[in-house]
């Protein structure tokens, strides 16, 4: 496969895959900095949302859109996944307008927080972006799609980490009518693409009942533009494969069965998904990112705190959320590979790991 | 009675009332098999079944499960009546008069899940209102199921789990439903374990 873009990885950035070999792994800075989403020993389904602010300086929170080590390689992948199924993006022909929205977004908000590799020059609707980690220079003219190689929403999420969708509000509801999805928890954009925020929902169990649902919904449909809000979700993934999706699952599908008591620390991840929502100004959809961290149980348990909730955590987890994640058959042996890193000491309030 | 209860289920699966008669301009009836039992009850309801007659166009099909009410549906004496061997025959004409449907038509989509779903699809495609389309489960619960790996659709699925009819791949059939492909979704039941299929089971009829 040829890409159609020039990569310089620089001194920060590293080469590694998400996919047959899987040399993927984090620096002891990644790791410090891995957004652990358990702010307590046990976890139930909520309405976990709060403003998309700037948080501690270095943290996956500083800026709008975390660009980390993994960037190069994670667009690398994409591209792969692209050209092996172009489903994976779609977008119904009345979200243009909402592409365009988050382009700017992406463009305006990676050029503002990292000028040194994001740079977008704008003449009226003349526009000039450079992306040097890509070697990518363009210029086009804002709102007009002849001047792109692909649709806009494309167009910047192949240089974007994390997937994105792009929700039409209509009807009091939001519709998933466009999305950029590659490194997705085991869900099919092609399937839910055109369904409402129930529809897509509806497999996930426990959080209807619960009302957590139609409180998220009626949250959403306040949201305003310039104040975006986030969340996490989390599962599990065994090796550092980013494309865990349905398509594909009869090929990634055993590797659930691979797991030994050796090998369980550095082939099952935790896979955390920092989710921010944004209002869009000219279209009025919201736009969905779901950047996929992953994390090794070796590097996380590296910070005793986590290594001790994460145990807690995944021992007392309720039997359908284990399942509904995909877990369940793996959840003995994790729990009994992480009960080495859990003493029982107490563990403070909040994520931030506490090295001791 | 073939009126079906389905269990209670999860928020993408459809579901399906009875057919209210409704004042319109125009009636357009698409149907397969037991339908035609749905829409004889309509009329029975209809304040003005001459006038609603004078004004229906009725598509209709028999039934996967073999159903075939066409002399109960031609004896209504709507204003139009058509026959067509099977779904897929129905389409090309289905989407021309829906397309050339206006405001003030009433859509009644009655029978099978297969049939209700694809007739939608169409009239939504449209963009016609979505409130003027009603639907009422008769008859056959086999259902029209899509592969979610080789994409392939395949009708009338009565067994869980069964083979992909384009694939192959052993496929274990999920209530999560999408309108747009007009079809649930079928997942390979021996991803993690190769070779290790359960016995299948007859859910559907
Ligand atoms: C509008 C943007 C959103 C989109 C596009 C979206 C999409 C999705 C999708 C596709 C799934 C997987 C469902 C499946 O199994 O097929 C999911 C799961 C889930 N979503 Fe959302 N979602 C959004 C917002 C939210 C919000 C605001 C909440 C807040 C409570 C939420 C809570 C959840 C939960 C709890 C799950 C289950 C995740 C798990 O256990 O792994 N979602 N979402």
């Amino acid at each position: 496969m040829s890409l159609d873009f020039k990569p310089d990885l620089g001194d920060f950035f590293k080469e590694e895959t998400f996919r047959d070999d899987f040399t993927f792994k984090n620096s002891p800075a990644s790791i410090a900095r891995f957004p652990f989403p358990f702010d307590r020993d046990e976890y139930m389904y909520s309405v976990n949302m709060e403003p998309h602010v700037s948080g501690r300086p270095g943290s996956v929170f500083e800026k709008t859109f975390d660009v980390d080590e993994h960037y190069v390689s994670e667009m690398i992948d994409r591209a792969k996944v692209l050209a092996e199924d172009p489903l994976r993006c779609q977008s119904l022909p009345h979200m243009t307008l909402a592409g365009w929205d988050l382009l700017e977004l992406i463009m305006d908000s990676t050029a503002r927080d990292y000028p040194q590799w994001f740079s977008l020059h704008k003449n009226a609707n003349q526009w000039h972006w450079i992306n040097r980690p890509l070697g990518i220079d363009q210029k086009f003219t804002f709102l007009d799609g002849s001047t792109l190689p692909y649709g806009p929403m494309e167009y910047i999420t192949r240089q974007m980490q994390g997937d994105f969708s792009l929700q039409d509000e209509r009807d009091g509801n939001l519709w998933m009518d466009a999305g950029m999805i590659t490194t997705q928890a085991d869900w099919s954009l092609d399937f839910d693409v055109g369904m409402n925020f129930m529809e897509w929902h509806a497999p996930v169990p426990l959080a209807h009942e619960k009302q957590v649902f139609d409180r998220a919904l009626k949250f959403l449909l306040k949201l305003q533009n310039g104040s975006p809000v986030r969340r996490f979700n989390w599962t599990m993934t065994v090796n550092p494969l980013l494309d865990t999706a349905p398509e594909t699952y009869p090929k990634w599908g055993p590797t659930k069965a691979s797991l030994t008591p050796e090998n369980l620390g550095s082939k099952q991840h935790l896979r955390v998904e920092l989710q921010a929502l944004f209002r869009l100004p000219r279209s009025n959809a919201i736009a969905f990112s779901i950047r996929a961290y992953l994390g090794k149980f070796e590097e996380l348990v590296t910070m005793p705190k986590w290594g001790r909730r994460l145990h807690r955590v995944l021992r007392d987890i309720h039997p359908e959320i284990a399942a509904y994640k995909g877990f369940a058959r793996n959840q003995p042996a994790m729990v009994e590979w992480l009960a080495k890193y859990d003493d029982g000491k107490p563990t403070s309030a909040g994520w931030w790991p506490e090295p001791e | 009675m073939s009126k079906t209860i389905f269990p209670q289920s999860i928020k993408s699966r459809p579901v399906y009332a009875t057919l209210e008669p409704r004042p319109g301009k125009a009636h357009l009836v698409i149907a397969d098999g037991e339908g035609a039992d749905a829409l004889g009850d309509l009329l029975d309801k209809a304040p003005d079944r001459a006038g609603m007659l004078g004004a229906m166009h009725i598509l209709y099909t028999p039934g996967p499960n073999g159903t075939d009410l066409w002399a109960k549906v031609q004896g209504f004496g709507a204003a139009q009546t058509y026959r067509a061997p099977t779904i897929p025959a129905m389409l090309p004409r289905l989407s021309k008069v829906v397309s050339e449907a206006h405001m003030g038509t009433q859509f009644y989509v009655t029978g099978t899940e297969g049939l209700m779903g694809q007739a939608e699809r169409e009239i939504m495609m449209t963009g016609l209102p979505f409130g003027a389309i009603q639907k009422e489960h008769r008859g056959s619960t086999l259902r029209r199921v899509q592969c979610v790996h080789c994409k392939g659709i395949t009708e009338n699925v009565a067994l869980d789990p069964f083979a992909c009819s384009h694939c192959g791949l052993h496929l274990f059939v999920r209530d999560h439903y999408s309108r747009r492909i007009a079809a649930f979704q079928g997942v390979n039941i021996d991803a993690e374990d190769p070779g290790l299929v359960p016995a299948a089971v007859e859910r559907f009829k």
